[in-house]
C-alpha cells in the first residue's frame, strides 16, 4: 500500500461484505484480498451468487441499502475508498473509476438524448457546451460509432443493444478513468455483437492506460480479455493466477470442475457426457468452517471439512486448496460413458416441413419472419437452430407448435400425417406430440401449485393418467429428470433455476412427446447446471427416442446436442446439414462468421472473420443474397442481384451461397474453427 | 412510427371515446326518459288528472316511439341544443354551461393546491423511505383519501368557517367579485377535494420516485460522479413523474364530475349541484344533459392524459426506427 511509484489501481485487503436480511448479516464476500496493477486487466469469474458484482459495487461504494462492509479495506489508486466523505467520493467516481454495466438498455436514461448523457460527463470537468459536444463526438468516434452526431440526437431505445453498449463504454471512458470496471458487459448480446464489443475493448485497452476489472461468468470471454484471473466461490477467492495458467493448468478442484462442465473441442452427445458439479453453492451467510467447496468436492477429506485452507502461494499464483497439487485428479462426478447407442431409427422423418412462411404485418409493411423454410427432422435426433436474434428461430419454433399460424401454401407433416398450422385444428394426439421447454422455467410452471400438482395435471391432460397409474408414472418421471420425491411437495419458487428447468422438462415429457422444442433451455443457467441439463436432455433422448428442435445462441451447446444444424438469417435457411459437416466446414460465410465470433478457451490466435453492423430489418431485406450487406466473402454484383438457391454441396449438406463449394473449401481451409 | 403513430393512436382513442359516449347517451336516455315510466305522471304527481298527464306527455313528445325520441334528443344535443328544462321552461344549455364554468373554477383551485403539494409530498417521502416523514406523508395521505368529502367538508366548515371564522362557509361570492375574492371563497370547498387527491398523487409520485431511484440509469448517473441534485433533477424526476402526470390528468374527470357532494355542501352552483337539483325536481332534460356533459369531460380528460403520456415519453413519441 505504501508503494511510492505508481500506486496499484485497486487493492482489496481482507474485504468482507454482508447483506442485512431479516435483522441478520449474511456474508457475501469473505476476507477477499486482491490487487490489480496499473494497466492490468484482471478477470473475476464464478457462478451466480458467488459475489462478483458485490465486489464491483463495493469498490464504487454503491452497495444496496442493506449492504455493509463488515471488515477490510478498499484502496483505489492509493485512496482508501471507505474513508472518503461524500464530496471526495463523488470526485473519485467522476475522475478515477468508471463502470460498464450488463444491461446497456437499462443503464442509459430512457428520457434523455445520448448526446446530453455524454456531454454532462465533460461538463463535470468544467468543459463548456460546444467543447463538450466536440469531445463527446470524438469519444463516440473512438468507440467506432460511425455517425456520432446522429447518434447523439437519439434516445437509447432507438439504438440496438450493441450500439447502446458502445455508448456505455464511451461514457465510461469519457472521464479517462484509472480503473475501469466491466460487469458482464457482453452478457445478453448476440455472439457477433459480443465479438465486436470485445474487439473494441481489447483495442481501447491498447490506446488507454486504464486498468480493468472484468467480471464475467463466461470463462472464454475472460480468457480472451484478461491477463490474470481470480476464481470466486462463496465470496472467497479460491484460485488466482495468469489466465493461461488458471485455465490450462487449474490448481483448485472448483476451477477444474467448472472447466469440465463446458462442452469443448467439439464434444458431442454420442461421445461423452459432460461432467457436473454436485450440490449447491453455500447460501449467503452460511457458516463455513472448512473449505467452502468441500461439500461438493470428490477430493475432500475430513481436513477439508474442518480446516479452511489458506491461499497457498504456488509461485506467482494462488490456490485455496489443501491438496492443490492433486486438484486435477478430481474424479468425474458424472461418468463420461453413455448408454449404448440406440438401434438405428426408422428413416421416415417424424416431422417434414415444406415451404413454410410466416408474414407479419408491421406498421403497414409486410415482415417476412420465416421465408420458405423446408426441412426434415428424423426420429430420435436433434435439429439445432442457430442465428442472431432477429433471424427467425423463435418464430419458426412457434409455427411448429401452432402458437402462431403459418402463411397458407406451405405444409407440415407429423409422422406422415398433415399437421394443421393452427393449434385448434390439430388432433389431440398431435398437440400432445409436440412440447416445449422455455428459457425461463417460471413461465411454464404455475407458481401457485406444488410440483406434484403441476406434474399430476400434466400427466392427466397429456397422458390421460389417473389415480395409481398417474402416481406411478409421476415417480418415474420425476426420477428420470433426477429429482427426488421430496421435491414433489414444494412450490416452484423454492427450487433453484436448474431444478425448475428439470421440472419443466419432466412436464414436457409427461405425454411421451415425439418432438420437444427447446428454446434456449440453458441460457439462464450457470455452466455446472447447464451441463447437468444437457446430459439430461441427451439421456432422455436415448431412452425415449424423442426428437429435439434445439435453439441456442451458444454454438458449443448446440454442437454438443445436435445431429443436424440449420443456420437461419432473416428467416431463411442459409445452411443446413449434419452437425459435424456444418461445424467443420466448408460452411456458409455467415456460419463461418458466427463460429469465429465465439470466444474460445482453447484459442491460440484471435479469429479472423468479423461481421460489421447489425442484422438488417426483415421489413426491408437486402436484395439478392440477404447476407451480402455484411458478407466478408462477397464476390460481386451477383450477390446483390440474385438470391442464391439452397444448393446441395455434398450429401445432405446444403448451402445458400453463390461461391462454389470447392472455392469455399479453399477459402476456409486454414481456419479450423472449434467452438469452446 | 413517431408523429404518425401518435396521430393514429389519437384517432383510435377518439373513435373509442365516441363509442363510449354513445353508450353513455343511451344509458342516460333510458335512465331519464324510460325508467321513470310515465314522465308526465312523475312530474305532475299521483293526484293529477290522467288527461293532464297525457297532455303533458304529448307536449313533451314523450308519446312518440323511443327511437324517434332518442334520435331527436341526441341529434339536437350534438348541435348544442340540450332541450328545454321542464322546471324553468327555458333552454338547458346555458344552465349547463354556467354550471360547468363554475365547476371548472373549483376544480382549478383544487388542482393548483394539490398538484404541486402532492408531487412534493411524494418526492419527500421517496427520498426518506421508511423514515418518519415518509410514514406521515404516506399514511396521512392514505387516511385522508378514504375519508368521504362530506365528512372532511363538514369538519372544515366547522373548523375554518364556524370556529376560526377564517373562510366563508358558502361558496357564494357577492356578484361582481374579482378573481381573488372568488378564489378566497373557493378555498374551503377545495380542501376536501385536496384531501381526496393528495394521498393519491403523493403515492404515485412516491412509487415513481422509488422506482427511478433504484433504476440502473440512476446508478449510472451517480457513478458518473454527478452531484446529487443533478442526479435527482435531470435523471430521476423526469422518469419518476411520467406516470404521475397521467394520473393527474385522469383525475380532472373526477374533479369536475365528482363534485355533487362538495358543491351541494357548500351551496356552489356547479354542475354537480345542478344535476342534484335536476334529479330532485325530476327535470330530466337538465339531468340528462348534465350527466352526458360530465361524460364528455371524462372522455376528453382521459384522452389528454394518454396524449400527454405519449408526448412526454420518447419511447412512445419516437418509437423505434431500427
Amino acid at each position: 500500500m505504501t508503494d511510492l511509484s505508481t500506486p496499484n489501481a485497486l487493492e482489496l485487503h481482507h474485504l468482507s461484505v454482508a447483506y442485512r436480511v431479516g435483522g441478520r448479516n449474511r456474508a457475501v464476500l469473505r476476507d477477499l484480498s486482491l490487487t490489480i496493477r496499473p494497466g492490468e486487466a484482471y478477470g473475476l469469474v464464478g457462478e451466480s451468487g458467488c459475489g462478483k458484482s458485490t465486489v464491483a459495487l463495493s469498490v464504487v461504494r454503491y452497495l444496496p441499502r442493506n449492504g455493509v462492509i463488515t471488515a477490510g479495506e478498499i484502496a483505489l489508486v492509493g485512496h482508501n475508498v471507505m474513508k472518503l466523505d461524500n464530496e471526495s467520493l463523488r470526485r473519485m467516481r467522476a475522475e478515477s473509476v468508471s463502470m460498464v454495466y450488463q444491461d446497456p438498455g437499462k443503464a442509459l436514461n430512457p428520457s434523455i438524448r445520448i448526446g446530453r448523457q455524454m456531454t454532462e460527463i465533460f461538463e463535470l470537468r468544467g468543459i463548456s457546451d460546444q467543447a463538450a459536444v466536440d469531445q463527446a463526438i470524438s469519444m463516440l468516434n473512438r468507440v467506432r460509432i460511425s455517425d456520432p452526431i446522429r447518434v447523439m440526437q437519439r434516445y437509447p431505445h432507438q439504438l440496438s443493444g450493441g450500439m447502446q453498449q458502445r455508448v456505455g463504454i464511451a461514457m465510461a471512458l469519457a472521464s479517462d478513468p484509472t480503473m475501469l470496471i466491466l460487469d458482464e458487459p457482453t452478457t445478453g448480446l448476440d455472439a457477433t455483437v459480443e465479438a465486436e464489443v470485445l474487439d473494441l475493448i481489447a483495442k481501447l485497452r491498447q490506446e488507454l492506460s486504464a486498468s480493468i476489472l472484468f467480471i464475467s461468468h463466461n470463462l472464454a470471454v475472460v480468457s480472451r480479455m484478461c491477463d490474470r484471473v481470480g476464481v470466486l466461490y462463496a465470496g472467497m477467492l479460491v484460485e488466482e493466477g495468469t489466465t493461461a495458467e488458471v485455465f490450462n493448468n487449474p490448481r483448485h478442484p472448483y476451477t477444474v470442475a467448472l472447466l469440465r462442465c463446458l462442452p469443448r473441442g467439439g464434444q458431442r452427445k454420442d461421445q461423452i457426457r459432460l461432467d457436473t458439479i454436485p450440490g449447491f453453492l453455500p447460501a449467503p451467510g452460511a457458516t463455513i468452517t472448512g473449505c467452502p467447496f468441500a461439500d461438493r468436492c470428490a477430493l475432500a477429506d475430513s481436513r477439508c471439512h474442518n480446516e479452511l485452507p489458506p491461499l497457498h502461494d504456488l509461485g506467482g499464483r494462488l490456490s485455496r486448496c489443501h491438496y492443490h497439487e492433486r486438484a486435477q485428479d478430481l474424479p468425474r462426478t458424472t461418468p463420461g460413458s453413455i448408454a449404448a447407442a440406440p438401434a438405428a431409427h426408422g428413416r421416415e422423418p417424424v416431422l417434414r416441413i415444406k415451404d413454410l412462411n410466416k408474414t407479419y404485418a408491421a406498421h403497414g409493411h409486410a415482415l417476412r419472419a420465416v421465408n420458405d423454410v423446408s426441412l426434415d427432422l428424423m426420429p430420435g435426433q436433434t435439429l439445432g437452430l442457430v442465428g442472431e436474434s432477429g433471424s427467425g428461430k423463435t418464430t419458426f419454433a412457434r409455427l411448429l407448435l401452432g402458437l402462431v399460424p403459418a402463411d397458407s401454401g406451405g405444409s407440415m407433416q407429423l409422422d406422415g400425417q398433415p399437421l394443421a398450422s393452427k393449434l385448434e385444428s390439430r388432433s389431440a394426439d398431435q398437440v400432445k406430440a409436440m412440447q416445449i421447454v422455455f428459457q425461463n422455467p417460471d413461465s411454464a410452471l404455475n407458481r401457485a401449485h406444488s410440483i406434484r400438482h403441476i406434474m399430476g395435471r400434466a400427466l392427466r391432460t397429456l397422458a390421460g393418467l389417473k389415480g395409481a397409474a398417474q402416481q406411478k408414472r409421476l415417480i418415474e418421471l420425476v426420477r428420470s429428470v433426477r429429482l427426488t420425491e421430496r421435491h414433489l411437495s414444494v412450490k416452484p419458487r423454492q427450487l433453484s433455476g436448474g431444478l425448475k428447468q428439470r421440472v419443466a422438462i419432466a412436464r414436457a415429457f409427461a405425454g411421451d412427446p415425439r418432438i420437444v422444442v427447446c428454446d434456449e433451455p440453458t441460457s439462464a443457467l450457470d455452466v455446472s447446471v447447464q451441463a447437468a441439463i444437457l446430459n439430461l436432455l441427451a439421456d432422455l433422448q436415448t431412452k425415449e427416442h424423442v426428437s429435439y428442435i434445439f435453439i441456442s445462441h451458444d454454438l458449443a451447446v448446440v454442437r454438443y446436442l445436435s445431429d443436424h444444424i440449420a443456420v437461419l438469417y432473416l428467416g431463411r435457411i442459409m445452411e443446413i446439414g449434419p452437425s459435424e459437416r456444418v461445424f467443420s466446414g466448408p460452411h456458409h460465410p455467415y456460419t463461418e462468421a458466427l463460429l469465429s465470433a465465439v470466444p474460445k478457451l482453447d484459442e491460440t490466435e484471435p479469429s479472423r472473420v468479423r461481421l460489421d453492423g447489425e442484422i438488417p430489418s426483415a421489413v426491408n431485406p437486402p436484395s439478392g443474397c440477404v447476407f451480402h450487406t455484411r458478407c466478408p466473402r462477397k464476390i460481386g454484383a451477383i450477390c446483390e442481384e440474385q438470391e442464391p438457391p439452397l444448393f446441395d454441396s455434398e450429401p445432405e449438406h446444403r448451402i445458400r451461397c453463390h461461391i462454389p463449394f470447392e472455392e469455399l473449401a479453399r477459402l476456409q481451409k486454414k481456419q479450423e474453427v472449434i467452438p469452446a | 412510427m413517431g408523429a404518425r403513430a401518435i396521430l393514429s393512436f389519437l384517432l383510435k382513442r377518439i373513435a373509442l371515446s365516441i363509442v363510449t359516449l354513445f353508450l353513455l347517451s343511451i344509458m342516460v336516455f333510458l335512465g331519464g326518459q324510460v325508467l321513470p315510466g310515465n314522465v308526465g305522471r312523475a312530474i305532475l304527481g299521483p293526484l293529477a288528472d290522467q288527461r293532464a298527464v297525457d297532455a303533458l306527455n304529448h307536449s313533451l313528445g314523450l308519446d312518440r316511439p323511443l327511437l324517434v325520441q332518442y334520435w331527436d334528443w341526441i341529434s339536437h344535443f350534438v348541435q348544442g341544443d340540450m332541450g328545454t328544462s321542464y322546471i324553468f321552461r327555458a333552454p338547458v344549455a346555458p344552465f349547463v354551461i354556467d354550471a360547468l364554468g363554475n365547476s371548472m373554477k373549483l376544480a382549478l383551485v383544487a388542482f393548483i393546491m394539490v398538484v404541486p403539494l402532492g408531487i412534493l409530498g411524494g418526492i419527500i417521502a421517496a427520498l426518506n423511505v421508511n423514515r418518519p416523514i415518509d410514514r406521515i406523508i404516506s399514511l396521512g395521505g392514505l387516511s385522508a383519501t378514504v375519508l368521504p368529502e362530506f365528512v372532511t367538508g363538514i369538519i372544515f366548515i366547522l373548523l375554518f368557517g364556524v370556529w376560526l371564522n377564517w373562510l366563508p362557509i358558502a361558496a357564494v361570492w357577492p356578484p361582481g367579485s374579482g378573481v381573488f375574492t372568488q378564489i378566497y371563497y373557493l378555498i374551503l370547498p377545495a380542501l376536501p377535494l385536496f384531501l381526496v387527491l393528495f394521498g393519491y398523487i403523493a403515492r404515485m409520485a412516491r412509487s415513481g420516485m422509488i422506482e427511478a431511484l433504484d433504476a440502473d440509469y440512476t446508478r449510472t448517473a451517480v457513478l458518473k460522479g454527478l452531484p446529487w441534485h443533478t442526479v435527482i433533477w435531470r435523471h430521476v424526476l423526469r422518469n419518476a413523474l411520467l406516470p404521475t402526470i397521467t394520473v393527474i390528468a385522469t383525475q380532472t374527470g373526477y374533479l369536475i364530475g365528482g363534485l355533487v357532494v362538495v358543491e351541494t355542501l357548500f351551496r356552489y352552483q356547479g354542475i354537480g349541484s345542478l344535476i342534484f337539483t335536476a334529479a330532485r325536481g325530476k327535470d330530466f332534460p337538465v339531468l340528462e344533459a348534465g350527466i352526458l356533459t360530465i361524460g364528455i369531460i371524462y372522455a376528453v380528460a382521459t384522452l389528454i392524459a394518454d396524449l400527454l403520456y405519449s408526448v412526454l415519453n420518447p419511447r412512445i413519441r419516437l418509437g423505434t426506427d431500427q
